[in-house]
């Protein structure tokens, strides 16, 4: 039996809306940072999905440059992260309010 | 035979989704993020994109998550994990409204918009590999490019942002370096 192509899109939606939830209210920064990788992994399976349903390439040629944005995100948030622990001693992003209001 | 391994590889990165949000220990939510990004690359496989599972595995779990682990144990984080999150029950509770409310609502418009379809069983072509690359270095390479140069400055500006901070004239040197010998 082939699986429609609809499981895989709900399937995405749902791991979406769990990476929202952890980066709404997660505080631990690395955490918030492992919930962004989650969305965009998901939006990785939705364009694939489509990219299926649609018998279209370009879906996948996305997903590629999704990932290469994905790697370059995570490098200088992760730098980010190492400068703010070394001036702050935490990454807990409730107590780094420098620049918020 | 499809729909068991469809089923088996969701329910683990559901599972293990669930796992990196809720896990207290960074370094656990990390190690569940590879049995996600993992799960996640058998599917694309499923879906006809060998590909970009293979890839998934290469660069998300073998060199983005390792980058994630490095950073966890480097700064030592466990004594902030240990530490209980403040407050926000309603903060917690209207996230799940909301996520659920999202749900909900993409589930029905993705279900409403694709159940009729009928899905095709896979073409040849659409798993070629030859006919990706065709694609990718043809009428793609102008973004393939610029995405290159995206990931030079993104090295570059995480070596700048990281580097330990020359003793800035002015300010104690001893004091204001905190990672110093001691």
């Amino acid at each position: 039996m082939i699986v429609p192509v609809s499981w895989y899109l709900v399937l995405a939606a749902v791991l979406f809306v769990v990476g929202t939830a952890g980066a709404l209210t997660r505080r631990n920064g690395i955490t918030i940072f492992l919930s962004i990788e989650l969305m965009l992994n998901s939006v990785n399976l939705t364009l694939v999905g489509y990219s299926r349903l649609l018998e279209d390439r370009t879906g996948q040629i996305v997903v590629l440059f999704v990932l290469a944005v994905a790697a370059a995100e995570a490098a200088v948030g992760l730098a980010l992260f190492i400068a703010l622990y070394r001036h702050r001693r935490t990454i807990d992003l409730d107590r780094v309010n420098l620049m918020r209001w | 035979m499809e729909l068991a391994i469809f089923v088996i590889f969701a329910a683990l990165a559901l599972v293990s989704a669930l796992v990196v949000v809720l896990h207290r220990d960074p370094v656990k939510s990390t190690l569940s993020l590879v049995v996600t990004l993992f799960s996640t690359g058998v599917l694309f496989i499923l879906l006809g994109a060998p590909f970009i599972g293979v890839l998934q595995v290469l660069v998300y779990t073998g060199a983005i998550v390792v980058l994630f682990l490095f950073v966890v144990m480097l700064l030592n984080l466990q004594r902030e994990a240990r530490r209980a999150e403040p407050g926000g029950h309603g903060q917690k509770l209207f996230a799940g409204l909301g996520a659920l409310a999202f749900v909900a609502f993409t589930g029905v418009a993705l279900w409403r918009a694709t159940a009729g379809a009928e899905t095709a069983p896979l073409t040849p072509d659409l798993v070629d590999l030859q006919s990706f690359a065709a694609d990718l270095f043809g009428g793609y390479l102008l973004p393939f490019e610029v995405v290159g140069i995206l990931l030079l400055v993104a090295v570059i500006a995480a070596f700048i942002v990281a580097k330990r901070p020359e003793p800035a004239s002015g300010e104690r040197p001893a004091a204001s370096d905190p990672e110093g010998p001691r």
